[in-house]
């Protein structure tokens, strides 16, 4: 329980950081939100090098399907928000 | 690396992800937001592959993860560069789905690594499971929806559809219980995911196509809260701040989407709503006689005396691509001094915001694309509305008439403007299946046609008055 405590705290402060922010972002770009968000939550990634890097070969493969998921998300989750928000910025 | 420098570079990284959501507050900061978090993320991913349990690993680990980075990042990157801004629903619905699939595998192997889990461990992980299960598959249900591959759009029902799925929800706690209660048995982890997948399955497929909009916000929301949980497997701050950010975020746009649409959550979920909930008027009472059809050269003559245009676009807007003709429109109709603005309704397309990113495309100025609390007063000194591929969210009667399916929804009042003009293939009614009376008001013209036919249509027609 001891460890358990302090990373439930930062997850409550974590959840209220978001609702802070998020309901200031504008309906007009909430595609780009959803999109930025699959690229952030691809974090997972982090995850799964370490289960990549693990001695055993299953928990490797494991790893290896995790890191290929997660790094289509992060490549691709940031590459099309930056499209999407390029085309926002044209005409200013 | 030692731990306590990789964790302040996590911190680092999550501190980047929150500034790169604030930039996204507005249109101006955003694409600088959205490069704060691809470098939080390249910091969090050096600082893994410098600590001691990657790079200490040898070779083999690190050969792996180079190969899982190329073989993702290629996937990631094609995707991201040939995909249309009209199937964007769908791009979004299988980075859901990835999400909480990356979070089944990892929460996975850590359980399977671990030699003495702790409580707090085998509970993340048993969340982790089924959450991400229940996110992957009811993603790619959603993606398949979107897409029209296998299922069709419409809400599937079966019988005994709740009782299926409460006790699917039951057997998943049950299993998640004998893991906590005994983690050697890791082959129950799979017997869970398995479970979750054809919850996610069920959950998602009574789920009709405009009602999509909800779906992907609440599976966003899901993908988070997976990673979170994964951030508990780990025991990871990085993962545990941003999957709440995430989770936090597809909550809010959830609630947004109910709003817009005055339904519960549950409702939504459920598929309620429907042809089998009509009440109100039959089409034949409400179109009978008084539907007055009519020809892009009349409706040109109409906008050439116009001082005020309004534009309202709907999902056929996304399916006829009509987007840049509607923005040539738009330019032709300033350039003779006329006020052109778009009325865009929370909810209409598939995902929020969908129809601000098609007209994005098109060269439409942001600043042009009204919400609509903002442009609903304005209606009343608009001389011409042009409603393209929108139904049930301009659709009178969810003021008028308490019975119908869609009382008290929100919507756009075109049905003030002096003269209202919707181009639609024909009468039929859009996904609450009733009729919609502003086709056979006083004011309105109907422009029976494909949606990018008729905008070129009248382009040619107002160059020509």
């Amino acid at each position: 329980m001891d460890a358990f405590i302090p990373l439930l705290t930062i997850f409550m402060l974590a959840v209220f950081v978001g609702f802070e922010i998020i309901t200031k972002v504008p309906p007009l770009l909430h595609t780009p939100l959803m999109s930025g968000s699959n690229a952030i939550s691809g974090i997972t990634i982090i995850g799964a090098m370490i289960a990549a890097a693990t001695p055993s070969t299953f928990t490797t493969v494991l790893g290896f399907a995790a890191l290929v998921l997660a790094a289509t998300n992060v490549v691709g989750g940031f590459l099309v928000t930056h499209r999407m928000l390029a085309m926002f910025q044209k005409k200013d | 690396m030692n731990s306590a420098l990789i964790n302040l570079a996590y911190l680092a990284a999550s501190v980047l992800f929150i500034l790169g959501i604030k930039g996204l507050t507005h249109p101006r900061t955003a694409v600088r937001g959205n490069l704060y978090g691809a470098a939080g993320m390249l910091l969090a991913m050096v600082a893994t592959l410098a600590s001691g349990e990657v790079f200490g690993s040898g070779l083999q680990g690190l050969g792996v993860i180079l190969a899982g980075v190329v073989v993702g990042g290629g996937i990631g990157l094609a995707l991201a560069l040939k995909i249309e801004m009209t199937a964007m629903p769908q791009m979004v619905a299988l980075l859901n789905g990835f999400g909480g699939g990356a979070s089944v595998f990892v929460a996975g192997a850590a359980l399977f690594d671990a030699a003495d889990p702790t409580t707090q461990m085998t509970v993340a992980t048993v969340a982790s499971g089924l959450i991400g299960g229940v996110t992957f598959f009811g993603s790619l249900v959603a993606f398949d929806k979107l897409q029209e591959l296998v299922l069709p759009g419409k809400p599937i029902h079966f019988p005994g559809q709740q009782a299926v799925n409460s006790l699917i929800g039951l057997a998943a706690l049950v299993v998640g219980y004998m893991i906590v209660d005994d983690p050697s048995a890791t082959g129950l982890y799979w017997v869970l995911v398995a479970l979750a997948s054809v919850g996610g399955l069920l959950l998602t497929i009574p789920i009709g196509g405009a009602d999509m909009p909800v779906a992907i916000a609440l599976l966003n929301s899901y993908s988070g809260l997976a990673a979170a949980s994964t951030g508990f497997v780990l025991n990871n701050n990085a993962l545990i701040i941003t999957g709440s950010l995430v989770g936090a975020s597809g909550l809010i746009l959830t609630r947004i989407m109910c709003k817009a649409m005055n339904r519960s959550l549950a409702n939504v979920l459920t598929g309620a709503i429907g042809p089998e909930a009509v009440g109100g008027a039959s089409a034949d009472e409400v179109y009978a006689g008084k539907v007055k059809s009519s020809s892009p050269e009349e409706v040109a003559m109409l906008l050439d005396g116009a001082r005020r245009v309004v534009i309202v676009p709907g999902y056929g807007l996304a399916v006829s691509q009509a987007q840049h003709a509607v923005c040539e429109l738009a330019d032709l109709l300033e350039s003779k001094g006329t006020e052109v603005e778009f009325a865009i309704h929370p909810v209409a397309g598939r995902m929020p915001g969908h129809m601000n990113v098609l007209l994005a495309e098109a060269d439409v100025a942001y600043d042009k694309l009204r919400e609509m609390d903002d442009i609903n007063p304005t209606f009343p000194q608009t001389d011409v509305a042009i409603v393209i591929g929108a139904n049930d969210v301009v659709n009178p009667v969810a003021n008028t008439d308490p019975s119908s399916p869609i009382a008290g929804m929100p919507i756009l009042e075109v049905d003030k403007a002096r003269t209202a003009v919707v181009i639609k293939r024909s009468l039929s009614p859009g996904f609450a299946g009733i009729p919609n009376p502003l086709f056979a008001a006083d004011n309105t013209l109907m422009l029976f046609s494909d949606g990018k036919k008729a905008i070129l249509d009248l382009i040619a027609a107002v160059k020509e008055a």
